[in-house]
């Protein structure tokens, strides 16, 4: 690693407040994706603003009947909470199906939404990658793409997001709490957070530099039976390949999908409302088109085109299964 | 010279205070400050589970944190697990189903297993669990929980024997 200082603030306005004032600061949450960039150089930082003791580590409800959960909550944490597991379980589901227990126990919700791409031309310096040097290529386009982007990318970079959390995030239309460098908070729709890459694939969220995630705050529970289903390249500790996140209410018609969002095929999750809206008369293949419309694959990627639509289908088939079975899942 | 950071850390019941660079990972820490060199580094990146210790209680890579984030932490290696002639149950399971060939990995495996059961027991969900609100010690609940933990010389199937075995132990 590059030589850096740190520091351990008393509060977040001291937080923010240390990384706006310090050039190159960074916050540092679980660190599970910073220190291994720091390691190889990708990630540099000059100082680390450590936010781990700051009291931001709870779920709470919210009066509207949802959850707000702290920035700092640890993935296996905000996976076990037992209202989660019983009201949001395509959240646990999703949390579970990825990283290590390890890894669960220190990555933390805000670290897991910002974590950033594992395309390999990211992690090696040698290689030409506008997201780690803005301006000198993609080397993906031409290279190594069998686990990249098909959706939503751009001629200057076709990077996936790597996080399952994130996806289930999207389906149950989370929204993320900041305080901003000025010390002012606002919210933002996950849907909001995360930019297209077009031809600046470095800026990658909304945020603004120094603005800290404090918390993510999910709507009152909606219902349905919940299905996490991920297809990766090997049983477990594998970034998936494609992801469905799906949210199905009985009586819904054939598909049944009330809600609908994919990993695996994006800079950022992938949900296209036009499908859930269509869901009650539509059949599996009728979703797949609207998801899948304007998808750009490679030589090397392509297969996922067929992945989504057999993946689709068989989360489908899981969820009337279970529904069938009047299990709790 | 950099900046060092004054940092207390109760390994294994004994308290230690260090002057650490920030950039000392909690593994170097282990190893190279506090000598307790059972903790192994493998891939250095989290992806193999050598380095696996327990930090109050909970299992975590420790290549992947800094020593200056673990002030005031409790934190347990292998050499706090158990010694030559008290083995604790986890470790003499190990030597029982054949849980290992070279060893090189078992330090980080045995820390994973004692939290793989301890996670059980607090209803922790896994990829393997059928039911989120019904979490039972299955032989796919062990094997997924461990995925974060490679051994190249292929001892899986023993492994999974000595957590069964100290799991219905324990039941």
């Amino acid at each position: 690693m590059k030589s850096f200082t740190y520091q351990r603030p008393a509060s977040v306005h001291e937080a923010v407040a240390a990384v706006h004032a310090i050039p190159g600061a960074r916050f540092i949450a679980g660190g599970t994706n910073l220190l291994d960039l720091m390691k190889v150089h990708v990630e540099t930082p000059s100082h680390l603003v450590d936010v781990n003791r700051l009291g931001l580590d709870r779920i709470e409800p919210t009066p509207d009947g949802g959850v707000r959960i702290g920035a700092l909550v640890r993935n296996a944490d905000l996976a076990t909470d037992e209202r989660v597991r019983r009201d949001y379980a395509l959240l646990s589901r999703a949390i579970v199906a990825g990283a290590s227990g390890q890894l669960r126990n220190k990555a933390t919700t805000a670290g897991n939404l910002l974590q950033r791409t594992r395309c390999p031309y990211f992690y090696e310096r040698a290689m030409a990658c506008n997201k780690r040097t803005p301006g000198s290529g993609c080397a993906a386009l031409e290279g190594h793409s069998h686990n990249l982007a098909i959706l939503g990318a751009s001629a200057h970079c076709i990077a996936t997001h790597p996080s399952d959390m994130a996806v289930a995030m999207r389906a149950l239309d989370a929204r993320v709490e900041t305080v901003g460098a000025d010390g002012v908070a606002r919210t933002i729709p996950i849907a909001a957070l995360y930019l297209p890459p077009g031809s600046t694939p470095h800026v990658e969220t909304s945020l603004r530099r120094a603005e800290m995630i404090t918390a993510v705050t999910l709507p009152p529970p909606c219902g349905g039976i919940h299905v996490y289903r991920k297809v990766r390249d090997r049983a477990s500790y594998a970034f998936a390949t494609v992801s469905v996140a799906l949210i199905a209410h009985p009586g819904n018609g054939a598909a049944g999908a009330s809600r609908l969002a994919f990993g695996g095929l994006a800079p950022a999750p992938w949900r296209r409302e036009a499908a859930e809206a269509l869901s009650g008369a539509a059949s599996p293949d009728d979703l797949a088109d609207i998801i899948l419309a304007g998808a750009q694959p490679t030589a090397q990627n392509a297969y996922k085109l067929a992945l989504v639509r057999r993946t689709l289908s068989a989360s489908l088939a899981q969820a009337a299964h279970i529904q069938s079975e009047g299990a709790r899942r | 010279m950099h900046d060092t950071y004054s940092t207390r850390l109760i390994v294994n019941g004994k308290e230690s205070t260090l002057a650490l660079d920030p950039a000392v990972t909690l593994l170097d820490a282990l190893r190279d400050d506090l000598d307790l060199t059972g903790t192994k580094k493998g891939c250095d990146h989290g992806q193999c589970g050598a380095c696996t210790v327990l930090v109050n209680g909970r299992r975590i890579n420790s290549c992947l944190s800094l020593a200056v984030m673990h002030d005031g932490d409790a934190i347990t290696t292998i050499e706090g697990i158990g010694q030559p002639g008290q083995l604790h149950p986890m470790q003499a399971a190990f030597i029982r189903h054949d849980g290992f060939q070279c060893g090189f990995c078992t330090p980080g495996q045995i820390c994973s297993a004692l939290a793989v059961l301890d996670e059980l027991r607090r209803d922790v969900p896994s990829h393997a669990s059928d039911d989120l609100l019904a979490i039972a010690p299955t032989d796919a609940e062990l094997r997924e929980r461990m995925s974060g933990n490679l051994c190249r010389c292929g001892a899986y199937p023993n492994i999974i024997d000595a957590l069964r075995s100290v799991a219905l132990e324990q039941a």
